[in-house]
């Protein structure tokens, strides 16, 4: 498939994505709007189309480092604790910075995350038999330890309803002044990208990197922070969105082969289209009520997870 | 004898082990030799009953072997692979303790405490038997693993790769062990090994592999001949004779 | 020290835990007080029993001291039911009101899903058992998925009721269900025991168990059903616990050094019923009930489980 008719797809969804919703505000109107209907296009529709996009493209990207970094299929953030991380960052931010400004709080997360993507990657060095079914085990084992600890925490200063609302990925509450943050991902995926072939060189192993002398150690640190950063980001902004970064990376794979480079604007463009598409379904499917993105995404999610595992099963992927 | 019959092994569309007939003679020591990817240790290994076959049939002693009980099955018949990675952590003695399970089921009693003394002393390691297997070398683990299976007391021993990762000195240790297990004690051996001259020197008969078929089978004498080697492995041999040994050059 | 004084010191341990946990602060109220804790040791009994049992056959099978058996999605099958029920029916309905009814009806949905998913996967030849476990993982984050839709959908007030059973309870376990589920545990236990010498040569590998006449795919089969069984059954009895098995079987393991499963499950059990007891009695008096004992059993079993995988040298 081109890219070019990816972008028209990813287009017209986006355009149709504008023009859904309880309010009405047709194609029509868009020449004579209302001063409402001005009101909920700039604050609520555009701004929630434009977080789908970049959470979408991000958590796609970032499932793609992380699983050129671990020459592991199945591993992302979801599968490696960085979500989980950054959630108990968000929770020690609440409690220990309450009264300090929404950069601190958005750092102590965003640390977490980092920390805990490191760990990660330290359990990764240190665990026997590195069946490739094994490693994502261990990422979700370690994210429901990271889990618990939240838990812990929460239970004792009465948050646990927050925290199912973070629990949720959700883009219906999306409106200008909540979702600036996402920006940043924007200049993070274009760093990505200009350094993605010292990221593929790294996945080939420490001795191949070394051989034609790019640092091993350097370029998997940054690879990791940038997969946390973007990973936090988007879980303060809109929360969990599991799996993402899991199928479509292997989907692009599938169709693409494994060039880092050369599928980064397909994995972005792919994962953009994914969350729009779920997100319109969401929106439409119990009209004028909403399915909240974590669930829908949950659910085809896991489906194609499922299915992909069963593929590898079959043919090896 | 054990007999293998059309056995064939399949991943996807392509045959691995294609339809291969052998027969394994009683009171011998049978190497199984071929180029990588050839399919000795996947037939090893469905002879052995570790890897369910896709066709044909395996017959011991006359009787097909999905007729046996598990349990008399590895009274006859043993297996070593190659990788032996344990999870958890045991000293020799409990080990080769555990070739008594399908006489004894965990309860050892005087006569399997008298077969593993015995055995730990065949592989001469007896000084050590209370060590842990993750304090060995490579040469005292793989001695370990085989006094385990000769605990096992079987008819048949068959090893895959028995030689790998290990040195010179050990590599020849083990090979004697293995003669004499044919010579003193009337055991059947069944190895895989890559190193032809090691085949060569001690083993009666050799089965050739190639393309996940048999190429050549016959006693080693016969089998070593530069024409049947350069069939197998599509490269030039000479076969000089020192000490009544065959031994083959083809480093240049 | 050889494992039989050990197994007699966790004995005493396990013993002292019980005096305390059942004479502590009584003031001589002991015709409320006994019953009552009574009731509550019997649950810790079974279930520390019962989970620290199925977490060790379950990780002598897989070869691995960092899964548990609750890693197929069972806890998360637990909360879809117990939320779906409130969802549909509310919290005062029958099934929520009535324990008895509420816990066979888990129960059954459970082990009904273990049973289906163990033989659908088991089906053909070219099964791993990691491959299984992932699919049981992401079938569990399908679960949560809906039952977090569910609850946000949901009235505060009957949330309430779904976020008491997100943590186990050992206060609201009914005298006759403790005697159903021993009986059960019982006799799961006792079938369990006929497999036990297996067990030793399963925890070789496969390769191993095959050559030594281990009926291995039989075996392991039954022996995944009859762990699914028991940490269904113990789930619906208080609630879910995730960590206290992994917990349990590292301390086992690290106390009584040893791969003989005749030392080990029994010690594994003792240690289980000891963790709950402590982990109760900590609630009580350390936290004077701020916080629950899934909750801290949960933090310690994450925390102490991290430090074990950290401190694992570098392979």
């Amino acid at each position: 498939m081109k890219l070019r008719y990816a972008v028209l797809l990813l287009c017209a969804l986006s355009f149709s994505s504008l023009f859904v919703g309880v309010s009405s505000l047709s194609l029509f109107d868009v020449w004579q709007m209302t001063e409402e209907q001005r009101q909920i296009f700039w604050s609520s529709r555009m701004p929630r189309l434009l977080s789908i996009l970049m959470a979408g493209a991000g958590m796609a990207i970032a499932g793609l480092v992380m699983q050129q970094l671990t020459q592991n299929k199945f591993v992302s953030p979801t599968t490696a604790g960085t979500m989980d991380a950054a959630r108990l960052g968000m929770l020690v931010s609440m409690l220990a910075f309450a009264g300090a400004s929404s950069l601190v709080r958005i750092s102590v997360a965003v640390a977490f995350a980092v920390a805990g993507t490191f760990i990660f990657m330290y359990i990764l060095e240190r665990v026997r038999g590195k069946d490739p079914i094994f490693i994502p085990l261990v990422g979700l084992m370690f994210g429901n330890i990271l889990g618990s600890i939240t838990m812990f925490f929460a239970y004792r200063y009465d948050l646990i309803q927050n925290m199912t609302a973070w629990l949720q990925g959700n883009f219906a509450t999306i409106i200008t002044g909540q979702y600036e943050l996402l920006w940043f991902v924007v200049p993070i995926v274009g760093f990505t990208y200009w350094y993605a072939d010292r990221i593929t060189v790294v996945g080939m192993g420490e001795s191949f990197a070394k051989n034609v002398g790019v640092s091993y150690r350097t370029v998997v640190n940054i690879g990791l922070i940038l997969v946390a950063v973007m990973t936090s980001l988007i879980v303060l902004t809109v929360g969990m969105i599991p799996f993402l970064g899991l199928i479509i990376p292997n989907i692009v794979t599938i169709f693409r082969g494994d060039h880092m480079r050369k599928n980064l604007p397909f994995t972005a463009v792919f994962g953009a289209i994914f969350v729009l598409v779920c997100d319109l379904f969401g929106r439409t499917i119990i009209y004028p009520y909403e399915i909240p993105i974590g669930l829908t995404v949950g659910v085809i999610g896991s489906g194609l997870f499922l299915y992909l595992l069963l593929r590898r099963q079959r043919y090896g992927l | 004898m054990i007999l293998a019959e059309s056995v064939t092994k399949q991943y996807g569309a392509a045959a691995v082990v294609d339809e291969v007939t052998a027969s394994i003679r009683e009171g011998t020591m049978t190497t199984f030799i071929g180029p990588n990817g050839a399919g000795k240790s996947t037939l090893l290994s469905m002879v052995s009953r570790l890897l369910k076959r896709d066709g044909g049939s395996v017959s011991i002693d006359g009787m097909p072997m999905e007729h046996f009980h598990d349990k008399e099955l590895a009274k006859k018949l043993a297996i070593l692979k190659q990788s032996n990675e344990m999870n958890v952590r045991l000293s020799i003695y409990d080990l080769v303790s555990f070739g008594r399970f399908p006489y004894s089921r965990g309860r050892l009693t005087a006569e399997d405490r008298r077969v593993i003394d015995e055995s730990i002393a065949y592989v001469e390691l007896e000084s050590m038997q209370n060590k842990y297997l993750d304090e060995l070398s490579g040469g005292q683990r793989q001695r370990a693993f085989i006094a385990m299976i000769l605990a096992q007391d079987t008819d048949y021993i068959l090893l895959d790769e028995p030689l790998n990762n290990l040195d010179m000195r050990h590599s020849v240790q083990i090979m004697k062990v293995l003669r004499s297990l044919v010579d003193d004690l009337g055991k059947t051996v069944v190895l895989v090994v890559h190193d032809i001259n090691f085949a060569s020197c001690y083993s009666d008969f050799i089965l050739a592999m190639k393309n996940g078929k048999v190429v050549k089978e016959g006693r080693t004498w016969e089998v070593i001949h530069p024409d049947h080697l350069k069939e197998i492995y599509d490269m030039d041999f000479q076969v000089q004779e020192i000490n009544n040994q065959k031994i083959c050059v083809y480093f240049s | 020290m050889g494992s039989k004084w050990k197994i007699i010191l966790l004995i005493l341990v396990t013993l002292v835990l019980s005096t305390v946990f059942m004479t502590i602060g009584a003031d001589g109220n002991w015709e409320y007080v006994l019953p009552r804790r009574g009731k509550m040791l019997a649950a810790f009994a079974l279930t520390g029993g019962a989970i620290a049992y199925s977490t060790v056959v379950f990780q002598t099978i897989t070869g691995n001291r960092i899964l548990t058996p609750n890693i197929i999605g069972l806890d998360s099958l637990y909360l879809l039911v117990q939320t779906f029920i409130i969802f549909v029916f509310g919290s005062l309905s029958f099934v929520m009101t009535t324990a008895n009814v509420n816990f066979v009806l888990s129960s059954f949905i459970m082990v009904g899903f273990a049973f289906l998913f163990y033989k659908l996967l088991f089906r053909g030849e070219k099964h791993q058992l990691y491959f299984l476990l992932l699919v049981g993982f992401v079938l569990g984050t399908f679960f949560s998925s809906l039952t977090t839709f569910m609850q946000v959908l949901m009235d505060p007030n009957e949330f309430q009721t779904v976020q008491n059973r997100m943590f186990a309870s050992f206060q609201r376990v009914e005298t006759d269900l403790l005697f159903i589920t021993g009986t059960v545990f019982a006799i799961l236990t006792l079938l369990g025991l006929r497999y036990r010498p297996y067990l030793d040569v399963i925890a070789l590998g496969k390769d191993h168990a095959v050559n030594l006449g281990v009926p291995y795919d039989r075996i392991v089969k039954r022996l995944l059903i009859l762990v699914a069984a028991l940490i269904s059954i113990a789930t619906a009895l208080v609630g879910p616990i995730m960590f206290l098995g992994l917990l349990v079987a590292n301390v086992t393991y690290e106390l009584m050094r040893t791969y003989e499963h005749r030392v080990l499950l029994p010690a594994s059990m003792l240690v289980g019923m000891s963790s709950l007891l402590l982990g109760q009695l900590v609630v009580e008096h350390v936290f004077t009930f701020n916080t629950t004992l899934s909750v801290i059993i949960n933090f310690v079993g994450g925390v102490y489980f991290l430090w074990l995988i950290l401190k694992e040298r570098k392979s």
